[in-house]
């Protein structure tokens, strides 16, 4: 029932039509905020889709703007080229990416005899969102109970908080969510994501502070098996990838959720923040390592950042998108979609 | 991978133009494309890049340079040289009033790493005979406050709370508290936000307005890429910062950030966040960011930390060593003694010029509940067997194991993770050999 409901049909993010907002946000007004539950909390998203709302917007101004600048009425020639590799890099593309997509254009701008830099423009977009959509693919269609998602990354890119938008979106579909606070080692960690349970109201297996994560994920899905629950989602905590024992102990983690399931997991994602430059790779590939990673989640793009690390981390790791964050509450999560992604990616950069 | 290390791409360069005795101006281009390269791939910004690498362009050109006997040594010292001018002049202090309570506050991103680096400080200021007080104000993400408190709590340093109500209610609060309780020194955590968010931007602007700050710093994540130019202008205007502390840099981030904040701003970079723990802060050294931006390792914290535990003679053997891929059991027990003090071996092998890059020498780093053990088997070999682990056979695998208390799987694991990692070191130095003898060492004298 739940899962045919959650996907059998369109995205979340689609669900919750920008149409809505001036309803929602004149109930917003005419009620008192509560802050206790899921329910009462859906009038006070009208933040969420003034975001949406801008944030579209800002896309396609940027769009039109940055990559009119420099196509309209521009003949191709090498210089053009430069200055399209400039704007991939100043995205955060790396140089390798850059190039390599930039000589991809310069290839089919011979073969197809493209004299005119608009139309470059259309074959950069589609040679982008190729390399995009290379290996993507939704979250997993859920075959069995529980369905375990595990989530992991560094210290502070997003990890708890997209942990509750995942749990919102869920339980949305009604669906029975349990999370288990993973994360024993950063102060404060457990309380955040209990206080995210409660506002949600979804279950929460917790162990003290400087418990072994490894104990909490083994209850977490003994849990989840005893209660029916459908979805059980793990926190872990934030470690950078060069820390050689916080690798193997997310390793241990992730064998005992696989030991106990006796199945794998169904997603194990890497929260890689926009903002982050030519690092996520060595984050990608050193992650990959130690878990078997099924896609990434790629938040804070509400900011300027523009993200454009994950078409490297597409070109040099095979790794997908799956999920963006573009904000702080739970609503804020939308299914990647490689062509606003892309659209965005050539956005007005501050001159 | 895009993270081939500049000194072996430089080196090769330089290598070809070393030959030639004398350059051209197209020699010098060719190796300013490979540092503006390596400085891209630290993620120093791109603008940035640009008018450093026609600054360098500029001195390196000159006749000076051109005529000289050494023309490749010149250009790198010359980047270098510029790199770390452009980062600061010299490490910068925290600016405290003299009529306290001097007014701290650290802003910045979601996620950057503002409490675990407002703990750091006041845990140093604790240390150097202030009395800092904490105040959270970090009234939006759950448990900010409690996360704050947890680490007063560890460092037995207060923390000003008062729930979720107004910061710029809580942060003038806070100043009365201090002023009433004698703390000197008040360390104001606020909320991760993004510096477009006018709303939370202009509370910045209030809280500063309300506690009149000596110095308001910016914390930043190494691993920031383009827009930390962005962040940091905004931050800046609306704010004028003091400073500026650069986190998370224990990882592998080359943290070309510091230098794209530092062109935008101006304002110095004056802490380094190097751990998870509330030790792990360090004064910022721009001669050492600049060879780690372009890749060239941090031989000087190396020696430095090595020279704090050890003397230094015997820290520079083990550099060489660990070069040379000639290090023993003996070493190895040697190293472990000094760890402790030192740090992480991963962490030391990052600053070893060449090796930074070699990311696969993780069978170095050693857990340390495991040191004991460790210990325990060297202890119980030979001179002999520590020198040459080869020897080491099946019966003599269980007398040390018996004589060590341990396994014999434990011996078998050790020796098989140190023949590895020489294995792995000999490689290396194998495939560095051309450059060993002037290496980056010597380019630089
Ligand atoms: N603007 C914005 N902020 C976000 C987004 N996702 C997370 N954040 C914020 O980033 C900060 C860190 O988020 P957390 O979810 O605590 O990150 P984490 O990875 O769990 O952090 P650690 O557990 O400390 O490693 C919080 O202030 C979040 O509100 C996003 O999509 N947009
Ligand atoms: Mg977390």
């Amino acid at each position: 029932m739940f899962w045919k409901r959650m996907f059998g049909k369109k995205p979340a993010a689609e669900q919750t039509a920008p149409e809505q907002e001036p309803e929602q946000l004149q109930e917003q007004q005419q009620e008192e905020q509560h802050e206790q539950s899921v329910e009462e909390e859906q009038q006070k998203s009208s933040g969420f889709f003034k975001r949406l709302v801008s944030g579209l917007e800002k896309t396609k101004q940027q769009f039109v703007s940055k990559v009119e600048q420099i196509t309209t009425g521009r003949k191709v020639d090498e210089s053009l080229f430069e200055e399209l590799e400039e704007v991939l890099i100043q995205a955060d593309c790396g140089v390798t990416t850059a190039m390599f997509l930039v000589d991809q254009l310069r290839d089919r701008a011979r073969e197809e005899k493209i004299t005119a830099a608009e139309e470059l423009r259309k074959v950069l977009m589609e040679e982008m969102v190729a390399l995009l959509e290379k290996n993507a693919a939704p979250l997993k269609t859920p075959e069995e109970s529980p369905y375990v998602i595990m989530v992991v990354g560094v210290n502070g890119a997003g990890k708890t908080t997209t942990i509750a938008k995942l749990a919102y979106r869920f339980k949305q579909e009604n669906a029975k969510v349990l999370l288990a606070a993973g994360d024993t080692f950063r102060a404060g960690a457990i309380e955040q994501l209990g206080v995210w349970a409660q506002r949600l109201n979804v279950d929460l297996i917790a162990h003290q502070e400087g418990a072994d994560p490894a104990a909490v994920a083994f209850d977490a899905v003994n849990a989840a098996k005893a209660r029916g629950s459908d979805v059980l989602i793990l926190d872990t905590a934030g470690r950078l990838q060069t820390k050689v024992n916080l690798m193997s102990e997310l390793a241990k983690v992730h064998r005992v959720v696989q030991r106990e399931l006796g199945r794998d997991l169904d997603e194990v994602l890497l929260v890689v923040d926009a903002t982050t430059g030519q690092n996520a790779l060595s984050q990608g590939k050193i992650f990959a390592e130690a878990v078997p990673l099924t896609g990434i989640a790629l938040t804070k793009l509400d900011g300027t950042a523009k993200g454009g690390i994950v078409l490297a981390l597409a070109n040099e790791l095979d790794l997908a998108v799956k999920l963006v964050g573009v904000g702080e509450q739970y609503e804020d999560l939308q299914d990647f979609d490689a062509r606003s992604f892309a659209a965005a990616l050539f956005g007005e950069t501050q001159e | 991978m895009a993270f081939q290390n500049l000194s072996s791409r430089l080196q090769e360069t330089m290598r070809k133009l070393r030959g030639k005795g004398r350059l051209s101006e197209k020699d010098v281009d060719q190796a300013l494309r490979e540092i503006r390269l390596a400085l891209l791939e630290a993620d120093v910004n791109y603008k940035v890049v640009r008018d450093f690498i026609g600054q360098v362009k500029e001195r390196a050109t000159g006749h000076e340079v051109l005529s000289s006997l050494t023309p490749g040594q010149q250009v790198i010292r010359i980047v270098n040289d510029e790199l770390t001018k452009l980062m600061g002049g010299t490490q910068a202090k925290l600016t405290l009033s003299s009529r306290p309570p001097s007014v701290l506050m650290m802003v910045g991103l979601q996620g950057a790493g503002k409490t675990t680096t407002a703990g750091k400080l006041a845990r140093m200021l604790k240390g150097q005979g202030h009395r800092p007080l904490l105040v959270a104000c970090d009234i939006y993400r759950p448990a900010a406050i409690k996360q704050l408190q947890v680490l007063g709590e560890q460092l037995e340093i207060p923390v000003f709370s008062m729930g979720e109500q107004n910061p710029v209610d809580i942060a003038k609060a806070a100043l009365s508290h201090a002023q009433k309780f004698n703390n000197d020194v008040v360390l104001i955590d606020t909320a991760g936000r993004l510096h477009v968010d006018e709303e939370l931007m202009e509370e910045l602007v209030q809280i500063k307005a309300a506690v009149n700050p000596s110095e308001i710093l910016l914390v930043v994540d190494a691993m920031t890429g383009q827009d930390a130019v962005n962040v940091a202008e905004s931050f800046n205007t609306r704010l004028e910062l003091g400073g500026i502390i650069l986190t998370k840099l224990d990882g592998d981030a080359r943290g070309g950030a510091a230098l794209s904040v530092k062109a935008v701003t101006g304002k110095p970079i004056k802490y380094i966040g190097v751990s998870e723990k509330m030790d792990g802060l360090e004064p910022f050294y721009p001669d050492r960011m600049a060879s780690r931006i372009l890749g060239m390792g941090d031989i000087l914290t190396l020696i430095e930390k090595a020279a704090s535990a050890v003397d230094q003679e015997k820290a520079e053997k083990m550099a060489a060593k660990l070069k040379e891929a000639e290090f023993t059991l003996e070493d190895f027990l040697d190293q472990i003694g000094q760890m402790k003090e030192m740090g992480p071996i991963d962490q030391l092998i990052g600053m070893i010029p060449g090796l930074s890059s070699a990311k696969h020498l993780k069978g170095l780093e050693v857990d340390d509940s495991h040191l004991k053990k460790i210990e325990a088997i060297i202890n119980s070999m030979t001179p002999e067997e520590r020198r040459k682990p080869e020897i080491i056979g099946g019966s003599r695998r269980k007398r040390i194991a018996q004589g060590s208390g341990t396994k014999v799987q434990d011996v078998n694991r050790l020796l098989k993770q140190f023949s590895q990692t020489r294995q792995m070191l000999k490689q290396f130095s194998g495939a560095s050999k051309g450059r060993r003898r002037k290496g980056m060492f010597s380019l630089f004298q």
